[in-house]
């Protein structure tokens, strides 16, 4: 398949490795923000082929894991209210909240539908006219446009039955955070892959200055992660630490252009709650005045209840790097991807869920 | 009589009996069905296989079938995958008030071409009709018996170091035809349902072999759930090489698109078989001949190793777990 098996040649990939093994003499800590890198990374089995000197931690960058449980209990008691129909992507079904989660909503007689686009989610409220239809906004920069694009749709086709419940997350500012907590020392990152075709990598450039942290662009394929590893290898054994991109077929320094104008007339900045890591300053999106009759938190009176956190679970410091996986008491023994605890092992992205799914058998 | 089936087609009226003599029972008629008793009454001695099967699919008319050829094949292959000659089914529908009877009359058609292909006969049968709403359109059940050669032993319990897999060609092409055609999402490389009864593909195997020591067809949960079962069912370790998995391009460029992992994707044609290794070149020889398993490979093998568990090397050398499934995958798809 054309612009796939390019980059999952098996003869470039170890040669890549080897080029990897020759060239790392210091230690290297690199973590892959993005949930898509981690199960990347996962499948392929690509940690196998890294020397000694380089430790691939994982971030927080699902954003099912990083929706915190007060934002899930919001999205519950939306489910509950009458003559509401609840449009979500699919991943977001399982993941549970302080004490139900949508699947069980659904199956409690409340309507909530998988969605694979916004657009899906519109089209529902074209064709029930009598419902209020709220789309669940989870996700960073790459979902963003999307959601901007159907707010505006809306707006002009004066639709008046769509909401959305606006959890978006923007990646730069946990980055940061990440950083500046300290918790774990990172000499280099492996930059979003999608969220930097949409947002550049300008917001990249002060790790690199204020924190002396490599940051490369990396595309999902096992041949792109590794020439990442690759580069950022180089930065560190140099010690000069830059802003690069191995995912040239995908990212420009600017990013897209026409995207970003999109988010920025339809939200405004404001900070957001990350499970693990706490509230973040401007790392969050809520939709501008301008659009705020499609916005369900005004729209609805939502009571969600008391929140609860679930006892004895890691996600929090896992989305931190602080932990892997297999350093969580419950992972793969109490918390299973059957019988989840926490976010992480339910989501296709969660780093759990990788590890669990993926990993090594000698890790297991 | 009317378009569409109503709630007074199961009451036992006139129409009932109107339902069944005119569309229901003609095509599929044989002299043990066209007794019309309340069971059919017939003699069968030696070793016996039965199973039963629900079939709900969503559509239930899907590119490269509908849900009557799934109802016959999914009974006739789990009968052979115990190799079993298939010789009865039983048929059940449940009718969601409403159906139109031209598609219950394409439906009936096709479970006749499909009992047909596999050389097996409708015995005994039962109607039903809910209110709008209780069904979705259409629901089938099948059951079926076959009777079993002598000296034959074949179970997932069964695979021992150093046996072969072999699996009868490209995966997830059900899961994916269902689930494209349900939700509207074209691809450029269409794909069709592989669905297919797989009878005869055993008998050409066993007629090359009796060295065959599990045959499974991967259906929901896909090659990763019956590999996985195999493993923990004998105790043995399974190594798999990606490379050597047959794929079709189109279901490829949806699972990457989708984010979907084509191990755990439906099949409804396809099957998997453990085999000693001295015989594995003519069981696969066997199997290319047939026309459901054109694209047959071995795609690894039973090791001592890491017992319970389904190993695959990557395409890049390194290896990773392929564990069972969980939770739900695609909705409904058989």
């Amino acid at each position: 398949m054309k612009f796939i098996d390019e980059f999952r040649d098996a003869g470039l990939a170890r040669k890549l490795a080897h080029r990897i093994a020759a060239i790392s003499t210091k230690q290297a800590r690199l973590m892959e923000f993005c949930g898509g890198h981690t199960v990347a990374i996962m499948k392929n089995g690509i940690r196998q082929l890294l020397p000694p000197t380089v430790q691939m931690l994982s971030g927080p960058g699902c954003p099912v894991c990083v929706t915190s449980n007060p934002d899930i209990d919001k999205v519950l008691a939306l489910a509950r209210l009458p003559n509401v129909i609840i449009t979500t992507f699919g991943d977001m079904l399982k993941v549970p909240g302080s004490y139900s989660s949508l699947q069980r909503a659904r199956a409690e007689g409340n309507d909530i539908r998988i969605v694979y686009s916004t657009q899906d989610a519109l089209q529902i409220a074209r064709e029930n006219p009598g419902k209020s239809v709220v789309f669940v906004g989870i996700g960073f920069e790459t979902t963003a446009p999307t959601i901007a694009a159907a707010v505006m749709q809306a707006d002009t086709e004066k639709i008046k039955n769509f909401y959305v419940i606006c959890l978006l997350k923007l990646t730069p500012p946990a980055m940061k955070a990440l950083l500046d907590l300290g918790e774990v020392k990172l000499d280099g990152i492996i930059c979003p892959g999608h969220v930097s075709a949409i947002i550049g990598t300008h917001p990249y450039q002060a790790y690199a200055r204020d924190y002396g942290v490599a940051c490369v662009v990396a595309g999902f394929e096992p041949v792109d992660i590794l020439q990442a590893v690759e580069m950022l290898v180089r930065q560190i054994e140099a010690g000069n630490a830059t802003v690069e991109i191995a995912y040239t077929r995908g990212v420009r320094d600017e990013g897209n252009v026409r995207a970003l104008e999109m988010m920025h007339g339809v939200f405004d900045v404001q900070s957001a709650t990350w499970r693990g890591i706490g509230t973040i300053p401007s790392s969050g999106y809520r939709l501008k005045q301008k659009y705020s009759r499609f916005d369900a938190e005004k729209a609805f009176i939502i009571d969600p209840g008391p929140v609860k956190e679930h006892q004895g679970c890691c996600c929090g410091e896992i989305l931190r790097g602080v932990k892997t996986p297999q350093e969580c008491k419950l992972f793969a023994k109490v918390c299973v991807p059957e019988n989840p605890v926490g976010p992480c092992m339910v989501s296709a992205e969660g780093s759990c869920s990788a590890y669990y799914q993926y990993g090594d058998f000698h890790e297991r | 009589m009317n378009d569409r089936i109503l709630l007074a087609h199961g009451s036992g009226s006139k129409l009932s009996h109107d339902l069944l003599e005119k569309i229901l029972v003609p095509p599929i008629s044989n002299p043990l069905l066209a007794r019309m008793d309340d069971a059919a009454v017939f003699e069968l001695a030696g070793k016996l296989a039965f199973t039963t099967d629900s079939y709900v699919v969503n559509p239930i008319f899907f590119p490269g079938g509908d849900i009557g050829r799934l109802a016959v094949c999914g009974t006739v292959n789990d009968l052979s995958m115990s190799g079993a000659e298939p010789l009865y089914i039983s048929l059940a529908l449940i009718i969601e008030e409403g159906l139109e009877i031209a598609e219950l009359l394409r439906i009936i058609q096709s479970v006749k071409d499909t009992c047909e292909e596999a050389g097996v006969q409708v015995i005994t049968g039962d109607t039903k009709v809910v209110n709008r709403g209780k069904a979705d359109k259409l629901f089938i059940n099948t059951a079926g018996i076959g009777s079993i050669h002598r000296g034959l032993d074949i179970s997932g319990s069964n695979a021992r170091v150093g046996d072969k897999i072999i699996l009868s060609g490209g995966i997830g092409e059900h899961g994916i035809a269902v689930m494209s055609q349900r939700e509207g999402l074209q691809f450029s490389v269409p794909v069709q349902s592989d669905c297919a009864p797989l009878n005869k593909l055993v008998a050409d195997m066993l007629r090359a072999s009796k060295k065959i020591n599990c045959l499974r067809d991967p259906t929901r949960g896909g090659l990763a759930a019956t590999l996985s079962e195999f493993a923990r069912q004998s105790d043995v370790g399974i190594i798999i090489e990606e490379e050597k998995i047959p794929l079709h391009d189109g279901v490829r460029g949806a699972c990457e698109l989708l984010g979907l992992d084509p191990l755990y994707i439906a099949n409804e044609g396809k099957l998997v078989a453990v085999v000693s290794p001295d015989d594995a070149d003519r069981v696969l020889k066997a199997m290319k001949r047939n026309k459901y398993a054109g694209a047959a490979a071995v795609i690894g093998e039973v090791t001592a190793g890491h017992r319970g568990r389904v190993v695959m090397k990557t395409k890049i050398g390194a290896s990773r777990i392929v564990d069972m499934p969980t939770g739900e995958i695609l909705p409904r798809i058989c």
